[in-house]
């Protein structure tokens, strides 16, 4: 079948019109100065945890490994400073689980370790393995490991690589930035996956409130050499929220919808992050694994919002005093956007692989509507990007009915926030939906 | 950190609509059509839409009281009700009635069900049946417009002499129904009003034109079928007040567009009926709460398919 590049987005269905904040997007992004003391958490993926390598008292390089595990379905840590291991200690984590973590103490010189170096691929299964080795996960959020999702089961016929541009979620624009700033090394991992998975539709979808990414890559594009990047086009997206929603992606890109339960690929389609895309090119040009992150400091309680480039494990607090600490007092600190992001207990958090932003809410903005009767408005279900029914899953999910839960498709719900953002009545649809999940899935070990 | 933060599930922002603000909205809607029956019927208009409306809100009140829930009267839904209402009596009626559709629409109809949103048939509307079956000849009986002028006069309204085989001729014209200047109950004379209101809704997103539109122009296609004059048809009655205002009520409409499209279709064709078959002159009210009672089964019917649920079609056509 011959592959088509669409010049405006398929149609989708719901959304929200959530709004932009986007404060960040023209201000270039800083690095931080190191820090005196790193946090790795041996759980950043999606997948069993995994062990240290290395042990109390070691002496680390930036990219060594520290910590690995045996499992597929998981991702290497590296180190992220140079200096010594100074415990190896459980650790609470943003979802509150208690968690085994290497600290190192910075020696204050940032030396790259020796093994850092370019990695020789010849072959589909050598570019897997130097995913793998590289540690990244998807960096939007979800940190499903990379060579998971690159290692395409032989029954799926997948056609088309769509990257991941949309940066829908409010306040956030570490994305933005990278496609700005690191547009070589994103064209880099971008032409390799196309390359080994043997794809020839590569689609970029950026939202569009992003006009200045969106000029940047058309430019890369037309003045490229490469033959292969006839291949590669942008699509300028609907600014609407969820529009970076995996399955809503796949569908504005291509037109496909995902069936139900299954995943990308069942679609024909591997959908990266734009920000997995530069650091998997970072790696096969340099062979640094993922050591640092761009995160969007932004909210109302932050001083001065900015992007800043940090070696992962940095301590939240540490990144916010870098940007001029809080101007009012913090109500809510949000790891990710105002959305779909974590709201944590404390700043004293380190940051892990796949977060891409703190967002600090004050008092004013972190006021929740008190929730009152349901009016049937509608807008949760006219909303939902899923077309499921909110507030009959919130109803069934409080009354505990799970047969009714499951013939709603309840678990069919991404949680993207939609229903209760539009909800007049300030329903807890979400929180609900995930109680009813939740439920589901216990029925189903019984 | 000395102070301790909120956590809490995902959304941490909302879109800052609420339902104190949607009700609001519906009252500003409906401001015009107020004033124009002010105009056309005279001070008293004003009276008995205070009445109702003070009757409503009262009576919410008192039956949260009594029934020991928070009290709702913020959420202005209990005034909705009250101004609609008023909209439904005609000008000549005694307050008292008037007083007692409020508490009948909110006590028996609205609260006793589970207050806001829980009501399976519209209060104003259910209020106005159950009046105007108690007291028939003062729901019936309509003043001439703008005769509070001078010595107040009885008349039919159009849809009346209609029934009773009036010629086109006999009846007002169609500018004066247009704009209100026709005998009729208070609010629902003046479709220039009642349309400006209803644009404002779907303007401010409150409503979706869909229930409306399919109302309206299902009348008017079986009005045309029948051989009826269309646009008095259209113009007389409560049908724009119906359509626009009563059968878009969120609690006892289908929650999915093509379930509103059913619902609305199914308002046309009954209160055509009645219209036409019926020895009652008007049928909008019947037809509204008729198809509110039937809103569970179009909703159970028309569910929406989840995403990824659907028979797998490829490269779908945009």
């Amino acid at each position: 079948m011959e592959l088509t590049f669409p010049t405006k987005p398929f149609k989708t269905h719901g959304g929200a019109a959530v709004p932009h904040r986007k404060n960040t997007a023209q201000v270039e992004s800083v690095m931080l100065p190191p820090p005196e003391q790193v946090v790795l958490p041996m759980q950043q993926h999606v997948g069993p945890p995994c062990t240290p390598t290395v042990k109390v008292g070691d002496t680390v390089l930036i990219g060594q490994k520290i910590a690995d595990s045996t499992a597929f379905v998981s991702a290497p840590i590296h180190a992220t400073i140079s200096g010594t291991v100074s415990a190896i200690k459980k650790v609470t984590l943003s979802g509150g689980q208690f968690m085994d973590a290497v600290v190192i103490d910075s020696d204050g010189k940032m030396e790259v370790s020796p093994d850092v170096k370019p990695p020789v691929i010849n072959s589909l299964p050598e570019f897997l393995e130097a995913v793998h080795a590289s540690g990244l996960v998807g960096l939007g959020g979800a940190g499903f490991p990379a060579h998971v999702k690159l290692k395409v089961p032989d029954d799926k016929n997948v056609d088309t690589l769509i990257i991941n541009v949309a940066e829908c979620e409010p306040y956030i624009t570490s994305d933005n930035r990278c496609a700005i700033e690191d547009t070589d090394e994103i064209f880099t991992g971008v032409r390799a996956v196309q390359h080994w998975l043997g794809l020839h539709r590569v689609i970029l979808g950026v939202e569009g409130n992003k006009p200045d990414v969106i000029a940047k890559f058309n430019k890369y594009l037309s003045e490229s050499q490469e033959a292969s990047d006839q291949e590669i086009k942008v699509l300028e997206l609907r600014s609407s929220y969820p529009q970076g929603a995996e399955k809503v992606l796949i569908q504005s890109c291509t037109g496909r919808r995902v069936p139900i339960g299954k995943l990308p690929a069942d679609a024909g389609c591997v959908v990266m992050n734009v920000t997995s895309c530069a650091h998997l090119g970072t790696f096969l040009k340099t062979g640094m694994p993922l050591v640092d992150k761009r995160l969007t400091i932004d909210g109302s309680a932050i001083k001065s919002p900015k992007n800043v480039v940090v070696p992962i494990g940095t301590n939240i607090r540490t990144i916010i005093d870098f940007c001029g600490g809080y101007k009012a007092t913090p109500k809510k600190i949000l790891m990710g956007g105002p959305m779909m992001g974590v709201s944590i207990v404390s700043d004293n958090l380190p940051v892990i692989k796949q977060n891409n932003a703190i967002v600090c809410l004050d008092e004013k903005e972190a006021h929740k509507l008190e929730p009152s009767a349901c009016i049937r408005c509608g807008r949760c279900v006219t909303g939902c990007p899923m077309n499921l029914m909110p507030t009959l899953l919130e109803k069934n999910a409080i009354a505990k009915r799970v047969d009714e839960l499951k013939s709603l498709d309840v678990m069919d719900c991404m949680e993207c926030g939609t229903c209760s953002f539009n909800c007049p009545a300030g329903r807890p649809l979400v929180q609900a939906i995930r109680l009813g999940k939740a439920m589901v899935r216990a029925e189903g070990k019984k | 950190m000395e102070e301790k933060l909120v956590v809490s599930s995902s959304p941490h922002i909302r879109s800052g609509a609420t339902t104190r603000k949607i009700m609001l909205d519906v009252i500003l809607a409906l401001v015009p059509a107020a004033i124009v029956s002010v105009i056309v019927f005279g001070p008293r208009a004003l009276m008995i839409m205070a009445v109702t409306i003070l009757s409503c809100v009262l009576s919410e009140y008192i039956c949260r009281r009594v029934m020991k829930r928070e009290n709702t009267i913020g959420d202005l839904s209990a005034v909705v009700t009250g101004l609609l209402l008023a909209f439904n009596l005609p000008v000549s009626i005694h307050p008292l009635m008037a007083a007692f559709g409020g508490m009948i629409a909110i006590v028996v109809v609205k609260q006793m069900f589970g207050g806001i949103g829980q009501n399976f048939v519209n209060p104003a509307l259910t209020a106005r049946i159950i009046l105007m079956n108690s007291f028939p000849t003062p729901m019936t009986t309509w003043t001439q417009p703008r005769s509070y002028l001078g010595d107040a006069v009885t008349t039919a309204s159009p849809l009346g002499l209609l029934k009773q085989g009036a010629s086109a001729d006999q009846l007002p014209s169609l500018m004066n129904m247009f704009v209100g200047n026709t005998a009729g109950c208070l609010g629902e004379t003046c479709a220039l009003a009642l349309i400006l209101g209803g644009i404002y809704l779907v303007v401010r997103k409150v409503i979706s034109p869909v229930i409306p539109l399919c109302y309206i122009g299902t009348a008017a296609v079986l009005s045309l079928c029948m051989g009826r004059n269309v646009w008095i048809d259209l113009l007389s009655g409560g049908l724009m007040l119906g359509a626009i205002f009563m059968a878009t009520d969120y609690a006892t409409s289908p929650i999915t567009l093509k379930g509103q499209v059913i619902f609305a279709i199914g308002c046309g064709v009954i209160t055509m009926l009645i219209r036409n078959f019926g020895s009652l002159p008007e049928g909008v009210s019947y037809s509204i709460v008729v198809m509110n009672i039937l809103v569970p089964l179009i909703d159970s019917a028309t569910r929406p398919v989840a995403f990824g649920k659907e028979p797998v079609k490829d490269e779908a056509q945009r």
